[in-house]
């Protein structure tokens, strides 16, 4: 294996001493399997360690690297250095605050995640004498897409929408409820449908399509907002429409 | 320490030309004024017809020459760009599964271009074209 000379720009900002962030070059000799997460640790082992990221498995499962990179959302773990030719500019996640260099405020989808109950609601308690939830494969598969999603935010990076519009829930939470309510042992659809069909909810989506671009678990965001907005109209049809109707 | 998030703008106007998805994306979404130019068009037609033979053929003199044409193709332009974006996404929104596969979404899609065929024809069939 060959080592190379590799220069990023990073987004630099130290919230006690600086107004605004800034770009730090940084001279890196990378191997030529590297990843830009692979970078950023030898800057922080050998050149600068004041330098802040987050980072835990290395193999694109926790969601923790999410970065700018050349202005691209993207999971520093998954971007070859190789695939990039001149100075590889890494910026923090776009549409978060930025907390301290290439840390953001995560706060916001946290916030957002908790509210669409994204986790089991059963249709009927069992007792555990009873015996588990069964699912054919087919009932798996009508979901199985969306429970890939590993929260790493590069939806949200990616999404106009979120930008232009912070109160929007945004592509994984509504994505991760979805999920459940496709789920056959779920039966919390209605508790969800309160805050994503809202206002704040599924229908601030205008399908622009980048969240499925850029998601690196091909769990296509995109598909599961418009089939929540199908969804969501025929239960407004069954409502309005149909004698003594109720969603 | 202290907590000072730093919150960068984003530019209202100007954030569709950071990528070319975003431009895309707005390609897409501007046909709608071109959607809505040939609507008030065929309402015209249709307030023309209503008030006899007459008004309806100074309509359709109104509607010769060059520069109509020209801002009629501009507007089919717009009407093919708009109709093949959307069916081109079809299959996001309306999958179809059959057992434990997907139904692929080229079927989904060739299926709307053939509902358009389809129509296109009956269209063309009442107005007389033989």
């Amino acid at each position: 294996m060959s080592d190379r000379l590799v220069h990023l720009d990073v987004l630099r900002y130290n919230p006690e001493t600086d107004t605004e962030p800034h770009f730090q070059r940084y001279e890196v000799t990378c191997r030529e399997e590297w990843v830009v997460l692979d970078a950023l640790n030898a800057i922080k082992e050998s050149i600068d360690p004041t330098l802040n990221y987050r980072w835990s498995c290395h193999m694109a499962v926790c969601g923790s690297c999410g970065m700018m990179i050349n202005g691209e959302p993207k999971l520093s773990c998954h971007a070859f250095l190789r695939n990039y030719d001149g100075v590889i500019r890494v910026e923090p996640l776009a549409n978060f605050p930025i907390e301290r260099d290439l840390v953001t405020v995560a706060d916001d989808f946290i916030d957002k995640l908790k509210r669409v109950k994204p986790y089991l609601i059963p249709k009927q308690d069992k007792s555990i004498a009873e015996g588990e939830y069964k699912q054919t494969p087919a009932q798996l598969m009508k979901y199985r897409q969306f429970s890939m999603c590993i929260n790493c935010m590069l939806c949200y990076a990616a999404c106009p929408e979120y930008a232009l519009s912070p109160l929007f829930l945004g592509p994984a939470a509504i994505t991760l409820a979805h999920r459940y309510n496709q789920d056959s042992r779920d039966g919390g659809r209605n508790e969800r449908q309160e805050v994503i069909a809202s206002d704040e909810g599924v229908w601030q989506c205008s399908f622009v399509g980048a969240c499925s671009e850029v998601c690196p678990k091909a769990v296509d965001p995109a598909g599961a907002l418009q089939q929540v907005k199908v969804a969501s109209t025929l239960d407004w049809f069954k409502e309005h429409l149909l004698p003594g109707g109720k969603p | 320490m202290s907590r000072r998030p730093f919150v960068r703008e984003v530019s209202k106007t100007r954030w569709y030309f950071k990528h070319p998805r975003y431009l895309r994306y707005m390609s897409r979404e501007i046909t709608c004024i071109f959607i809505g130019a040939f609507a008030l068009l065929l309402l015209c037609a249709v307030l023309h017809l209503s008030r006899g033979q007459a008004a309806w053929e100074s309509f359709l003199a109104a509607l010769q020459g060059p520069w109509s044409a020209l801002g009629l193709l501009v507007i089919l332009a717009f009407a093919l760009h708009n109709t093949t974006s959307w069916f081109n996404v079809t299959p996001k929104a309306m999958p179809v599964q059959i057992g434990e596969d997907f139904l692929p979404g080229k079927f989904i899609v060739a299926a709307h271009y053939l509902a358009w065929i389809l129509a296109s024809v009956l269209v063309l069939y009442f107005a007389g074209v033989r």
